[in-house]
Order: C-alpha cells, then sequence, then structure tokens
C-alpha cells in the first residue's frame, strides 16, 4: 500500500512528501485508502485553487487557545509568536482566522498529505521499530525555514491546497485498515492542527491506536500539554542551537523549543531529536557541543538525537549537500559529551544509523534505508549485556 | 453622457461584452507609442508627482455620508487628476493621459483591494471610469482584467465575476490560482498569482486608504501582498522589510505602471477589516507612477484624520509604517519618500 516513491524521497529527505507526489500517488490513491471516500482532490479542482465555501464549512471549527479582545481582535495563544488578529485576517500561519471576534482553525480534518511510512522516516528510531505509520498533514506551519522541504504546502494557505475531507475517526480507521500502529501528524506543522491532533488522536485511541507527533516544538506550554499529551512518543526538529539561526533561518525563536523539550521530558513523553545540519549556519563545533550539553543536562544521555544531511531546496538552493564529514563530525563531538545515542541520518547505508549498546558496543538494530531489518532487542534490553535500551522497541 | 452611464452601469450589472463600442469615437486614430511614464510625472527630474484630486460633491450635493458615489462625478475626479498628472506641461485630454500609459493590444490587470467588503473596497463606479478610459485608449475589454485575490470577497464588494468572452474580465486569482516556482527578492520568496503572470502586460494598482493594525497603513505598497500566495508570512514586524521586497518582485515591478488610490471612503483607525466608525469620506483620489510617495503622501492624510480626531500619531503608537522608508532605501528604489521631492499636486 505505500506509494511509489522516487529517488530523492527514499534517499535523503526525512519529510519529503509533497503536494505533487501526494495528489499523483497518495490520496490519490486515496480512493483506495478510503479518504474522503471518493476522487481526488485535483480531478475537481485546477491545480492549486480552492476547495469552494461549501466544503470549507466541514474544516472551521473553533480554536481552542485564543483570547479575545476588544474591537473584535483576538490574541492567539497557540504558539510563541502570540499573533494579534484582526477581524477577518489570519494569523502567521495562515490557517487560523479571525471571524468577528471568534477565532477559527480551518484546517480541521483538512488533510493535504497522507501517506503510509515507515516509522524510522519520521524519523523515530526507538519507538516501534519496523512499523508503519498512517501519517497526515494540512497545510500551513508557524514558522517559515528557508530549507523547508514541503513548502508548498506548508508555506500555504489551506484554500492553496487540495485537500481531502478526513475526519478524526475515518483516520482511526485507515490506520487500523493499514495495519499501522501508530498514526502521525506530520509534513507540515502540527502545531498550526493542534485540534484536529488531538480529535484525531483520541479517536485512535479509542480503536486502539497510538499517536506520533513531528513538530518543531514552537510552541506555547499549556497547548503543548493539551495536544502532545495526547502523543505516544514525539519527535522534535530542534534546527539548531542559535537563536541568531531561529531568527535568519527559521523565522521563530530557540528558547520556547528548549522549553517544550523539557515539559516533554517532564511530561514522559518518549522524544527523539533531530538536527538538519546546514553547511556553514549551523555546523559548527561550538554549536555541537553545546547543544549536546544540554541535551545531556536537560534531558538526559538517551535521548536519541539525529544529525542529518542537508539537501538544497526551498530558498536555501545555493548551499551544498551536507558533506558526510560535517556529520560524523557533529556526531563525534555529541558521542563524546556523553549522548548515549547519536545517529546520522539521510545518508543510506552509513553505520551511524543503526542502534548500538551503549554498553558493549554491539549493533542492536539494524537499518536500511528506513527499513529496520534486524532488531535484536529483547524485553527492552541488549541482548548481549543486558543493558537497559529505552525507547518503546514492541507494541 | 447618457451612453457614457450606460456603458458602466451595463457593465457594473453584468459586465457585457462590447463596452468598448460604447466610446469608439474616443479611439479612432490613437494608436500612438507608449511613451515613458515617469518622464511627465516628475522622476525623471527627479521629482515625484503625487496628484490628491478632490470632489467634495462626489456623492452628490447634499448626499449623506453613507450614499454611493456619482458615477458621472468620479469620471471626471479621475480624468482630472489623470490630466494633472501627465499633463503639467501640455494639456491633455483624458484619453491621451490614459495613451500614455498603456496601448492597444496591450493586457491590463486592475489590482483592486476587495478585503473591506462594500465598506471599504476598490469603488466599483471608480473601476468602471478607469474601464471606460482604457477602452477608449485602445485597450479591448476582454484585455482587461478586474482581479483580486479572492472571487467570493470581489463579489462582497460588488463586482460580478466575468470569465471568458470579449468582456472586461473579472476574477479572483483562487480560479487559476499561483505559479509553481518562487519568486524571491530580500526575504521574501513567494508563488505569483497567474493572474499578474499570465493575463497582465500592464499592472494598475487600484488601492484603498487605510489604517492598519499591524503595518500602520495599507495603500499602494501594502496591495501588493493581494498577488502573493503567502501575505500571512510577511506581517512581522509592521511589515518590514517584507512590503518593499515583495514590490521588487520582478514579475510585479516590471509590470508597474501606475497607482491610483481610491480615498472616497478612507480609514484613519482599526484597519484593516471596515470599521465604519473610524471612516470618513474622504473624496479623493490619489495618484500617481511613485508608490512610494503615495504611500508616504496618504500616510500624511491619515495622520491628519487622526490628529483632528484626537488620536495619537502612528509613531507614538509605535506602528509606524516603516516599510515606506525601506522601500525608498538604496536596495529597493521603489520610489521616494522624501518630502523635498515629492510634489503635492491638489487638484
Amino acid at each position: 500500500m505505500f506509494c511509489e516513491l522516487n529517488a530523492w524521497e527514499a534517499g535523503k529527505g526525512p519529510r519529503p512528501l509533497d503536494r505533487r507526489l501526494f495528489l499523483k500517488c497518495a490520496l490519490a490513491s486515496g480512493a483506495a485508502l478510503g479518504i474522503g471516500g471518493a476522487a481526488r482532490p485535483a480531478a475537481a479542482i485546477p491545480s492549486g485553487a480552492a476547495t469552494g465555501s461549501e466544503d470549507d464549512a466541514r474544516f472551521v471549527v473553533e480554536a481552542k487557545f485564543y483570547e479575545k479582545l476588544p474591537n473584535r481582535k483576538i490574541k492567539c495563544k497557540l504558539c510563541p509568536r502570540e499573533c494579534a488578529v484582526g477581524d477577518k485576517e489570519r494569523g502567521y500561519c495562515g490557517v487560523r482566522e479571525n471571524r468577528g471576534g471568534t477565532y477559527y482553525s480551518l484546517v480541521h480534518s483538512r488533510v493535504a498529505a497522507a501517506h503510509v511510512d515507515p516509522i524510522e522516516k519520521k524519523p523515530l528510531f526507538h519507538y516501534l521499530p519496523g512499523t508503519n505509520a498512517f501519517s497526515l498533514g494540512t497545510a500551513g506551519c508557524n514558522v517559515n525555514c528557508k530549507f523547508c522541504q514541503n513548502w508548498d504546502i506548508s508555506q500555504s494557505r489551506p484554500e492553496e491546497v487540495p485537500a481531502q475531507y478526513a475526519p478524526p475517526q475515518r483516520v482511526a480507521e485507515l490506520a487500523k485498515q493499514y495495519d499501522c500502529p501508530t498514526i502521525a501528524y506530520t509534513y507540515s506543522e502540527p502545531v498550526v492542527f493542534a485540534e484536529y491532533v488531538m480529535d484525531a488522536a483520541d479517536a485512535g485511541h479509542a480503536a486502539g491506536v497510538r499517536s506520533i507527533v513531528v513538530s518543531n516544538g514552537y510552541m506555547q506550554e499549556e497547548p503543548l500539554k493539551a495536544a502532545y499529551g495526547k502523543m505516544d512518543a514525539v519527535k522534535i526538529d530542534l534546527k539548531s542551537f542559535s537563536e541568531s539561526y531561529y531568527s535568519k533561518v527559521v523565522t521563530g525563536q530557540l528558547k520556547p523549543v528548549l522549553d517544550s523539550l523539557v515539559t516533554l521530558r517532564k511530561l514522559g513523553k518518549w522524544t527523539e531529536i533531530v538536527y538538519l545540519v546546514l553547511p556553514t549556519l549551523n555546523d559548527s563545533d561550538q554549536e555541537f557541543r553545546g547543544l549536546a550539553q544540554w541535551i545531556k543536562a536537560n534531558l538526559g544521555p538517551d535521548v536519541p538525537l539525529h544529525f542529518t544531511q542537508f539537501h538544497p531546496e526551498y530558498l536555501l538552493k545555493n548551499l551544498p549537500i551536507t558533506p558526510v564529514p560535517t556529520l560524523e563530525r557533529a556526531k563525534a563531538i555529541a558521542d563524546a559529551e556523553g549522548l548515549h545515542y547519536v545517529y546520522i541520518g539521510n545518508v543510506p547505508g552509513h553505520p551511524a544509523q543503526n542502534t548500538y549498546c551503549p554498553k558493549c558496543r554491539k549493533m542492536l538494530v539494524e537499518r536500511v534505508g528506513f527499513t529496520a531489518s534486524k532488531v535484536l532487542i529483547r524485553k527492552n534490553c541488549c541482548p548481549f549485556c543486558q543493558q537497559p535500551i529505552p525507547g518503546v522497541w514492541h507494541a | 453622457m447618457s451612453t457614457e452611464r450606460s456603458s458602466r452601469r451595463d457593465f457594473l450589472r453584468a459586465s457585457l461584452p462590447g463596452a468598448a463600442l460604447l466610446w469608439t469615437g474616443g479611439v479612432a486614430g490613437s494608436l500612438a507609442t507608449v511613451e515613458p511614464v515617469a518622464a511627465e510625472s516628475g522622476a525623471a527630474a527627479g521629482r515625484s508627482r503625487v496628484v490628491v484630486a478632490r470632489d467634495e460633491q462626489l456623492r452628490g450635493a447634499g448626499a449623506s455620508p453613507a450614499s454611493s458615489i456619482d458615477s458621472n462625478r468620479v469620471l471626471a475626479l479621475l480624468d482630472r487628476a489623470m490630466q494633472a498628472l501627465f499633463g503639467q506641461e501640455h494639456p491633455l485630454a483624458p484619453v491621451d493621459a490614459w495613451r500614455r500609459l498603456v496601448h492597444p493590444g496591450e493586457r491590463v490587470g486592475l489590482k483592486v483591494n476587495t478585503l473591506g467588503g462594500r465598506g471599504i473596497s476598490t469603488n466599483v463606479q471608480l473601476v468602471a471610469a478607469i474601464c471606460e478610459r482604457l477602452q477608449q485608449a485602445g485597450v479591448k475589454p476582454a484585455d482587461i482584467v478586474i482581479w483580486d485575490r479572492d472571487t467570493g470577497e470581489l463579489e462582497r464588494a460588488g463586482f460580478h465575476l466575468a470569465m471568458g468572452g470579449d468582456r472586461v474580465q473579472c476574477f479572483g486569482t483562487d480560479r487559476v490560482g499561483y505559479e509553481e516556482e518562487l519568486s524571491a527578492y530580500g526575504s521574501v520568496g513567494s508563488l505569483l498569482s497567474k493572474i499578474l503572470t499570465q493575463r497582465c502586460g500592464a499592472l494598475i494598482n487600484l488601492p484603498v486608504l487605510k489604517d492598519h493594525d499591524g503595518a500602520g497603513v495599507t495603500i499602494a505598497l501594502k496591495n501588493m501582498y493581494g498577488v502573493i500566495h503567502n501575505p500571512n508570512k510577511y506581517h512581522p514586524n509592521g511589515c518590514n522589510p517584507y512590503v518593499a521586497d515583495v514590490n521588487m518582485l520582478p514579475e510585479i515591478r516590471s509590470r508597474m505602471r501606475l497607482t491610483i488610490c481610491d480615498a472616497t471612503t478612507a480609514m484613519y483607525e482599526g484597519g484593516p477589516g471596515y470599521k465604519p466608525e473610524h471612516s470618513w469620506n474622504a473624496n479623493a483620489l490619489l495618484v500617481s507612477t511613485d508608490p512610494v510617495a503615495l504611500d508616504s503622501t496618504g500616510w500624511q492624510m491619515i495622520e491628519r484624520k487622526r490628529a483632528e480626531k484626537g488620536l495619537k500619531t502612528l509613531t507614538a503608537e509605535k506602528r509606524a509604517p516603516s516599510y515606506i522608508v525601506t522601500a525608498a532605501d538604496a536596495d529597493h528604489r521603489l520610489g521616494t519618500n522624501d518630502p523635498r521631492k515629492i510634489s503635492v499636486v491638489e487638484v
């Protein structure tokens, strides 16, 4: 039931599903997947055009996290931006709109991309290895990373992206139907469709399907607890360890993301971190060391950290692919700082995509591409030296 | 004049085909080549000219503030403005002013602003008057497209959807979508409306004059946010430098010919959504080929109204439109914001 992946997808990107591919094969086979029950959106709507206003009503729900202000304005309390939004305007994310002083999400159940992915592709390496995740995303994002691989959905407004109606219970049904033990909220930025995440997670749990989220973590504490508190595992894209980078390249802030990681730790959520390494922009020894030290001090040495390879995309086509030696240098620094599970991602065949016991150094999980080809961990321990290996290894 | 009124009314009701035929007398023998716009508008001499044309009787003598504007008077007001802008050295017939701007066979886009609904959007009668003069200047009706981001918003502002046939076209980007390749300048990377890229050889910007809670004011430069797919990304920091960068996108800059700001109704506070309690009938048009000079002039009009109403200046409220300064800087050079280099001509 997998959509055929092109070479770029299979080999390089952690979240590489784009709208065109999605339309071509994912939700289009959506008839096959059953979302919306019928034809692909592109069949009825010109490429890039809006869904009709009648359809729009299905996707509109009142936002959960905002304050009403005088003169029909509102202040969004979902992410640290705290957009003050006037009547008939939208927040920075483009998917939340003030209508007469009430703030609405426009993307509940409005799926712009969906796919059945290996969980290793999120990537989550210590959570149900070898399983598939029913993965979905809507339009919109609360940052604007200049390297975004899915910018054509994340940086678009919902009416600009063909979409399918997929209410929470339908998502849970589809996950079960396709033998996915998890629903993954991913591709764009789940922060901006938090209400949908919460409802789909509830529907999934009621049906015996877990939920995981792939997020930038740029979220206020209350919604983080409310939405990601329903998650069974979390992957956070920590895009840099520098406020300057967050400001210039991400259009966000580092501090709230670090706060989110600490909150997730306190909530006891299984969390993994991805750090996309961009040549010249966030690849200094000092930054790698600071990052590793912070993780060890605040989250502990067992949090998996993935240094992944950048490929030129969106507004950063002028940079080269991250050299593998740079990734290996990052890993060496993090290893030396005492982190136990440091991976190299987007480099197929690299030995650092496998899991090794931090005590006896024997290989415990072998990965080929996005497939966990060998999982030797038994009862959450190394079978060779009985060292506990943190994670959720079996359903 | 009865024929003239009829043509605009017909256009307003149904975007009927063949409206150009109603003014054929003015078109014959008028196929002169287009002269460089800046030459007569003052930019070449190092000064930018902003015409502020007013008509206190725009809504008819004794009319209530809420009444609609008179289509004859708005045409006359438009003519005065265009003559003052393009004919300061040699008096021009109204249509000759337009011939300085466009030429027969050219496809002309009229980018209106319809976010504010009927309360404060680009006025339909004004747009009809512009269409009429464009046709007299030799532009075919079907080569004129009135457009904004969303067809629904156009209709709520009083425009009628018109796609296909030989009539003046009117629809939103939602009907045709955006280009698939990004256009980028400075801090901005956006997809552009296919209406701009595929339907407009020349662009005439028809904004309104409004306060904006984030940007300070929204007039000519910011109206270009309606051309891109991701305007929500460019509101932080008072839209600076984003507004200037959007206007630098080559597909926009190369097409821009003229701004006619509809200040028949304007807003000094509470924008961009329509707030009748903060609106006034300025009964004016601001016209210029320099959008920076026009925005500077419009900003001052809003400040004067704010002072009259006892409100703080936008600077005091920490929302002065700094993007206007950026638009004039050495990296952009979209026009001038230097009052010494702006000639404001009241007519």
